[in-house]
């Protein structure tokens, strides 16, 4: 299985202090793979260099079949590679309903002049209710966003990443603020997006982890400290030493 | 879904209906096709306050939907004034020449007629030579380019610069404001070409139509004007109403999203700054004709900061808003400004407008954006029984231009 994004030998510091230490890191182009490391440990850094928001002082960031370097495109031209993001915080435009948001998600031309002459076709408005009713918020369609309990903002972001179909997605603690019950969901989702795609999840909860069932990475100071199933990193003496121990 | 554009934007209609009401009755109290009621000079007024209301609705797209609080769209106005007002004052003054010529034993070379308008034209800043930049003034579809050009290209230049390097909120105010600042201090020197500070004059006389008097030429700028605010407040609607609509409050509100959903937010920025600009621009080559001067007073700051209180009092992110405002406040002022405003005697002390309208407009701001961000058009709101969201203050998106939560709607 070639690999879809390779981050190889990345630091960065801040003020001289460095956030992410000689980082090495693949995923396949359908695979799911879940980031743990305590707080501080560059899991949000490792994202916003992925995502073009920081530039690394080092190392080489490659995408896609071709190994196009990320390092070289802005944010909008990495997303528009295939490169998803969903934030920490839930992060959805409030002022604008939720028909709106989705549909500036759907994956379609980007460049002002198109989206200047841009009118939805049916299929598109189709495609948003699709999307919409498979985040249950297929009710919400005219209501704005800002409206929206925090569980239903989180679903609608991820309703709105799937509407950018991208190939890579990048989730940051997807299942803080959510019921169980929401919580099982979003498992049930993460693993189906990642038949068709890449999806690396950044996550405290062990839980959650644990029901994704899948390969794991544990970063610590900015470096991988280990990496394999749940069992075999949480067996790993330095990373109960690091994180588990800590409680 | 599938409804028509005017179904869905109900506000278009009555905007356009009331406009169109407006014109037709000031015509009819006009001197020259009415009952007279209406002074020339009223007429004028009401024209230029037309054009104010066309610049106010571009600050509303670039600040009230973008949130980008520019400094520099009165620069803009007033450099449209310029272009239009070259070209006013050259072909004016070409006839002029050519008539008192005429009675030359000898027909006039056009190097002669040339010569003359460059001394009528610079006799008052003590030169001779038409300057460079007067090189398409005689012709009227080469300044009309300019009109759009000129005020464009800037825009598009230093947005460039600006948006490239990210600059936003507060810097990005004080940069356009320190652009319109040097425009200003270049047009004040005389060798910048365009007679320093005493400007452009005599406006209101347009070549070729020296026959038609001042009484029908304000009602016909009337008619321009609202013509051009109609159409501007039409393809503004239907900007904002769709995607791009969407993604220009997306961008207020956080643009960091929109970056990540893979909009350019610079290319958006760009583009909406400069096509306002232009609009600006436009506004201003109809407003000075009617104004009949110009000069760089015009295009001090404190212009640019009027229009900013304009939108505000009217309330930003409505389109009927930024017309409101500058409808509302630029009249007022022309009333309090115009010494018509009785005097508050206190017995100690009499209450002078012509001095305290400024104190008085200044205290709204402060109290508007305080108390009522949603501004005049928050009345429109309530009238339609709309409230804002409940959000313990929160604003809507992490951005310093985000719409704070009394300036939105449910
Ligand atoms: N822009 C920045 N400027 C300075 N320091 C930063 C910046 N961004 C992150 N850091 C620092 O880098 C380190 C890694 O931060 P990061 O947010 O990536 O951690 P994290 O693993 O996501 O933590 P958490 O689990 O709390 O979300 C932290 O010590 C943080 O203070
Ligand atoms: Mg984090």
């Amino acid at each position: 299985m070639s690999a879809l994004l390779e981050v190889s030998g990345v630091s960065v510091t801040f003020d001289g202090f460095r956030a992410i230490n000689n980082l090495s890191f693949n995923i396949g182009t359908q695979e799911l793979r879940a980031i743990i490391g305590p707080n501080g440990a560059g899991k949000t850094t490792f994202m916003d260099i992925v995502t073009g928001k920081t530039r690394p002082d080092e190392g080489s960031v490659t995408f896609g079949e071709r190994s196009v370097s990320l390092l070289s495109l802005s944010e909008a031209q990495i997303a528009q590679a295939g490169v998803g993001r969903k934030f920490q915080r839930p992060t959805v435009f409030e002022d604008q309903t939720v028909f709106d948001n989705l549909m500036m998600a759907l994956k379609k031309p980007r460049s002002p002049f198109a989206v200047l002459l841009f009118r939805p076709a049916k299929v598109d408005a189709e495609r948003v209710a699709e999307l919409a009713a498979e985040v249950g918020l297929r009710d919400h369609l005219d209501r704005k966003s800002g409206e929206l309990s925090h569980g239903q903002k989180q679903w609608l972001e991820i309703g709105m990443l799937l509407a950018q179909e991208p190939r890579l997605l990048l989730v940051d603690e997807p299942a803080a603020g959510m019921t169980l019950a929401e919580r099982e969901h979003t498992t049930a989702l993460l693993v189906e997006m990642a038949r068709t795609r890449a999806v690396v999840v950044v996550e405290h909860d062990m839980e959650f982890v644990r029901r994704l069932n899948c390969k794991v990475t544990v970063l610590h100071e900015g470096s991988v400290l280990a990496e394999g199933s749940l069992d075999h990193v949480t067996k790993n003496p330095a990373v109960i030493e690091v994180y588990l121990g800590r409680g | 879904m599938k409804q028509g554009f005017f179904a869905r934007n109900p506000s278009v209609l009555v905007f356009l209906a009331l406009l169109a009401l407006f014109t037709l009755g000031v015509t009819l109290l006009s001197h020259a096709y009415g009952t007279s009621f209406l002074s020339t000079s009223f007429v004028k007024t009401l024209g230029k306050t037309l054009c104010l209301c066309l610049v106010a609705l571009a600050m509303d797209l670039v600040w009230g939907y973008m949130g980008i609080l520019s400094l520099g769209h009165m620069a803009f106005f007033a450099l449209g004034g310029y272009m239009i007002g070259m070209w006013l004052m050259y072909a004016r003054t070409e006839e002029i020449v050519v008539q008192a010529l005429a009675n030359a034993p000898l027909p006039a070379t056009p190097q002669e007629i040339a010569d003359g308008v460059a001394t009528q034209i610079f006799g008052v800043v003590g030169g001779a030579d038409l300057p460079a930049v007067w090189t398409f003034a005689g012709s009227l579809p080469a300044q009309l380019v300019l009109v759009v050009a000129v005020p464009g290209l800037l825009a598009l230049a230093f947005g460039w610069l600006a948006f490239r390097s990210r600059v936003t909120g507060v810097y990005l105010s004080i940069l356009t404001q320190a652009m319109t600042l040097a425009l200003a201090l270049y047009l004040y020197q005389n060798d910048s070409g365009l007679r320093g500070n005493n400007g452009l004059s005599g406006l209101q006389n347009i070549p070729g139509l020296g026959g038609v008097s001042q009484d029908a030429l304000s009602v016909w700028f009337l008619w321009a004007s609202a013509a051009a605010l109609a159409l501007g407040y039409l393809i503004a609607a239907w900007v904002v109403s769709g995607k791009f609509g969407s993604v220009m409050r997306a961008i207020r509100d956080d643009e960091q999203r929109v970056r990540f959903l893979g909009y350019s937010v610079e290319g958006y920025k760009l583009f909406v700054f400069t096509v306002t600009a232009i609009v600006a621009a436009i506004a201003g080559a109809l407003y000075y004709p009617q104004a009949g001067i110009i000069n760089p007073a015009e295009l001090a700051p404190i212009a640019s900061i009027y229009l900013a209180v304009w939108v505000a009092i009217g309330g930003r992110g409505r389109l009927y808003g930024a017309v409101i405002g500058a409808a509302f406040v630029s009249l007022l002022s022309t009333w309090f400004t115009g010494g018509r405003a009785p005097s508050i005697d206190l017995g100690v002390y009499i209450i002078q407008w012509v001095d305290w309208w400024q104190i008085l407009l200044g205290l709204s701001f402060v109290l508007v954006t305080l108390f009522a961000p949603q501004g005049i058009g928050g009345l429109i709101d309530w009238a339609a029984g709309l409230r804002h969201p409940s959000r313990r203050g929160a604003a809507l998106g992490p951005n310093d231009g985000a719409l704070q939560e009394k300036e939105a709607t449910e």
